[in-house]
């Protein structure tokens, strides 16, 4: 039994200095060498500032901008402290917050039918994608607010639209951070920045 | 539902089991202790192992000397995480200055991650220090894994063995399983990790000044290091709250079809390296089967019931051909969201890349379900394989009951003492499961952690207990479970849902080594066949319907008919 103790105590130390530090230090090290953008959490930048992550969402409330899902990350696309909202779906916190959403969403846009994306929140609260419906959703505000044609403001959401992995991963998508870079550097907006839809819901506490 | 999601499903699942023929060979090579295509690079290191720690591979352990040695070992594993966990905030590589975890916080974490739980009753962004992600989580989720592959590999040998003392050395097959498996697949799927987007970095935040003039903190760490063995050895415990529905954990959908195989091909590849260390392949197809076929019905529910929407959804003017989203990412959308569900609960897993808290009461019964059912579809790594052959042991003598013979499995006769030892085995789940849920289900200090009303709470706690003592690790997020109450039940779960288990499991080894292994005759009862992939489909389905299906009416499938009656809580 001692030998065992023994063996269990040297083992221990053994692996961690091995599979706690070696390990993901070398591992930091090739990958920092190799693909040091993604290490670094592929950051953007404009004019050598940076300005977001390409994979993380961003709250957007202007007119001219696409705007995101509704996100229960903190404040709102908190990228610190990701979360969903956990909100059952019986749960009638859930159900007034759709209601008033959907119907804002309805009058805003003339919509009868929303797509299932628009007013839902993700599971991590930083969602940077939303879908081609929403998107499409929201091209006669931008235009109207940017000055810019349909076709124009269609184009550059296409630009900025991936379809699924090998044609079965995943689902078609629109990058909204890119999206609104390409729309900053067309067209700076005409009309006076306007909330239409909320962005950060109350996640319970975690 | 559509085709393209359901062909997604299959050609995940296909690229699955096409890697795991291949290394469930390499596997069976690498625990009969022979030299393998790696023998040159991690031979040497292996026997410096051995040698610094006094671990003589030659030198087998009968079942009991193994199983004190994985206690010992796994014991040592808890205290150290322990200490690292409280004491993090005088200790180096913390960058953002975080405080050392409460000692209910610092059990309940620890227990989690040396029992392959990895259930979180914290946001690991918001927590955990740089040191304690690496040298504390990292560590457990390797030595876990490899403790269960071990034990597996015993309760093999139990079987393949003829009149044998010994089931082998615990030390060296966890260091085979650790060097060997683990970690070469962990560096190798780690860095592709990196390529598609997923930071490793020393760095602790980027802050940014978004489009509209906003601040936003980025958190960074070393994540792909901690995601890869996180889902290779089915920890599932996340470097992020939102674990593997956080973007930088999980990119894109080539990353998650990426996540979902490396959860599933470790566990996968030990049902084919236990048909060639037994010595007959059929054995290992048959059992496959049985838990494909139990799994892809779980899937086919989870995405059905996903699809349909709520009546709530529908009433705010959402499409309804587009599913409920609450809870989804975008890039995943309903199919991959609905077999990464099932996927992490058939195992041991528990990342989830949706929030099932979210999901259709049925959709969210579906991973509960997967976990009552023992996570053996087809389970953990180790874990998953040892106890689906708990579950054969009893499929053999419900038949040899029904054909009045003394039941043989693998060529061994299973008598009163494995019957025994198995039912033990079998009863911890629903103890662990009911007894807990129902001392939370009236303790107002218990109720106070819920976050939803009505049956959905009920399912919360239902949820946490049989995440806790089935190893799991995922949950209904709504509960706040970082309370004293929830995080000392939770843990002391966990810890019976492991070890209670094992034990007995480990002691059926320790009877069926020393039996003499007998050639199949004309009366055996083939377990190879469709007849016994039936029976075993049967007596999973059975025996997880007639422990929990009432529990099960009061919560998810109650909160189903109430939904579809337009009522909320």
């Amino acid at each position: 039994m001692l030998s065992q103790l023994r063996a269990a105590a040297t083992l221990l130390g053994i692996l961690t200095l091995v599979l706690g530090l070696l390990y993901p230090l070398a591992m930091t090290a090739v990958a920092g060498a190799l693909w040091p953008a993604q290490a670094g959490g592929s950051i953007v930048t404009r004019e050598g500032r940076p300005v977001g992550s390409a994979l993380i969402g961003q709250s957007f409330a202007q007119a001219g901008h696409l705007q995101p899902r509704p996100s229960a990350a903190g404040e709102g696309y908190d990228a610190s402290a990701s979360s969903g909202t956990n909100l059952a779906p019986t749960s009638a916190k859930l159900a007034e917050r759709l209601a008033a959403d959907g119907a804002a969403l309805k009058t805003a846009t003339g919509a009868a039918i929303l797509p299932a994306d628009a007013i839902t929140t993700s599971g991590s609260g930083l969602d940077p994608h939303v879908s081609p419906a929403y998107a499409e959703l929201q091209v006669p505000r931008i235009a109207q607010a940017r000055g810019l044609s349909l076709e124009e403001v269609r184009r550059l959401i296409e630009a900025n639209t991936a379809g699924r992995t090998l044609g079965i991963l995943g689902e078609p998508r629109v990058d909204v951070l890119a999206v609104n870079l390409d729309l900053d550097a067309l067209a700076p907006p005409v009309a006076a920045p306007d909330v239409s839809t909320p962005t950060a819901w109350a996640a319970p506490p975690n | 539902m559509t085709l393209v999601g359901w062909l997604q499903i299959l050609v995940i699942l296909a690229a699955v089991v096409a890697f795991a023929v291949p290394l469930g060979a390499y596997m069976s090579k690498v625990f009969a202790g022979e030299r393998t295509i790696l023998a040159p690079v991690l031979g040497p290191v292996e026997r410096g192992v051995h040698r610094l720690a006094g671990v003589d591979p030659a030198r087998e352990q009968t079942w009991l000397g193994y199983t004190l040695g994985m206690l010992a070992f796994n014991a040592g594993g808890f205290l150290l995480l322990y200490l690292l966990l409280r004491l993090q905030g005088v200790l180096p590589l913390n960058p953002q200055g975080f405080p050392g975890l409460s000692p209910h916080l610092a059990f309940n974490t620890a227990v989690s991650f040396v029992t392959n739980t990895n259930w979180q009753s914290y946001g690991g962004e918001t927590t955990m220090s740089h040191l304690s992600q690496m040298a504390g989580l990292t560590v457990q989720n390797f030595l876990s894994a490899a403790t269960g592959m071990a034990l597996a590999v015993a309760l093999v040998r139990a079987f393949a063995r003829s009149a044998a003392p010994t089931v082998g050395n615990f030390f060296a097959d966890m260091i085979r399983a650790t060097l060997y498996v683990l970690l070469p697949l962990a560096i190798v799927t780690g860095l592709w990790q990196v390529a598609m987007g997923t930071p490793q970095t020393l760095d602790a935040s980027v802050s940014v000044e978004t489009l509209e003039g906003g601040e936003q903190t980025l958190a960074l760490g070393p994540v792909a290091s901690q995601l890869a063995i996180k889902q290779l050895g089915t920890n599932g415990g996340g470097f992020f709250n939102a674990n593997s529905a956080h973007p930088f954990e999980n990119p894109s959908p080539l990353s998650n079809a990426l996540t979902i195989w490396q959860m599933l091909v470790v566990s996968t590849a030990l049902v084919f390296a236990f048909g060639r260390l037994i010595g007959d392949k059929r054995q290992a197809r048959a059992i496959l089967a049985t838990m494909g076929l139990l799994l892809l019905a779980g899937i086919g529910l989870c995405y059905w019931a996903e699809s349909a929407g709520t009546p709530v959804l529908a009433a705010a003017g959402l499409d309804p051909a587009g599913g409920n989203m609450e809870g989804k990412e975008v890039r995943f959308g309903l199919a991959a969201s609905a077999l990464f569900a099932a996927v992490t609960t058939g195992l041991s897993d528990g990342a989830v890349n949706a929030m099932h808290g979210s999901f259709t009461p049925i959709g969210g019964m579906v991973p509960m379900v997967l976990m009552m059912l023992g996570e053996i579809l087809p389970g953990g790594v180790g874990s998953g394989l040892y106890g689906i052959l708990v579950i054969a042991v009893v499929a053999v003598f419900v038949a040899g009951l029904m054909v009045g013979r003394t039941p043989e499995y693998l060529g061994k006769k299973i008598e009163a003492k494995e019957m025994k030892m198995a039912v033990l085995a079998i009863l911890i789940l629903p103890t662990a499961i009911l007894g807990f849920s129902a001392l939370s289900a009236v303790l107002p200090v218990a109720l106070s952690g819920l976050g939803n009303a009505g049956p959905h709470g009920l399912s919360e706690i239902y949820y946490a207990y049989t995440s806790a003592a089935g190893n799991n690790g995922s949950a209904f997020g709504g509960l706040s479970a970082n309370a004293p109450w929830w995080n000392t039940t939770l843990g002391l779960a966990m810890l019976l849902g492991r070890f209670a288990y094992i034990v007995p499991m480990m002691a059926i080894a320790g009877s069926l080594v020393a039996k003499t292994r007998l050639a199949p005759s004309a009366g055996t009862f083939p377990t190879h066949g469709p007849l016994f992939v039936g029976l075993l489909a049967g007596i999973i389905l059975v025996l997880g319907g007639l422990q929990f299906f009432p529990a099960l009416a009061l919560g998810p499938i109650a909160e189903q008919v109430q939904m579809l009656a337009g009522k909320t809580f």
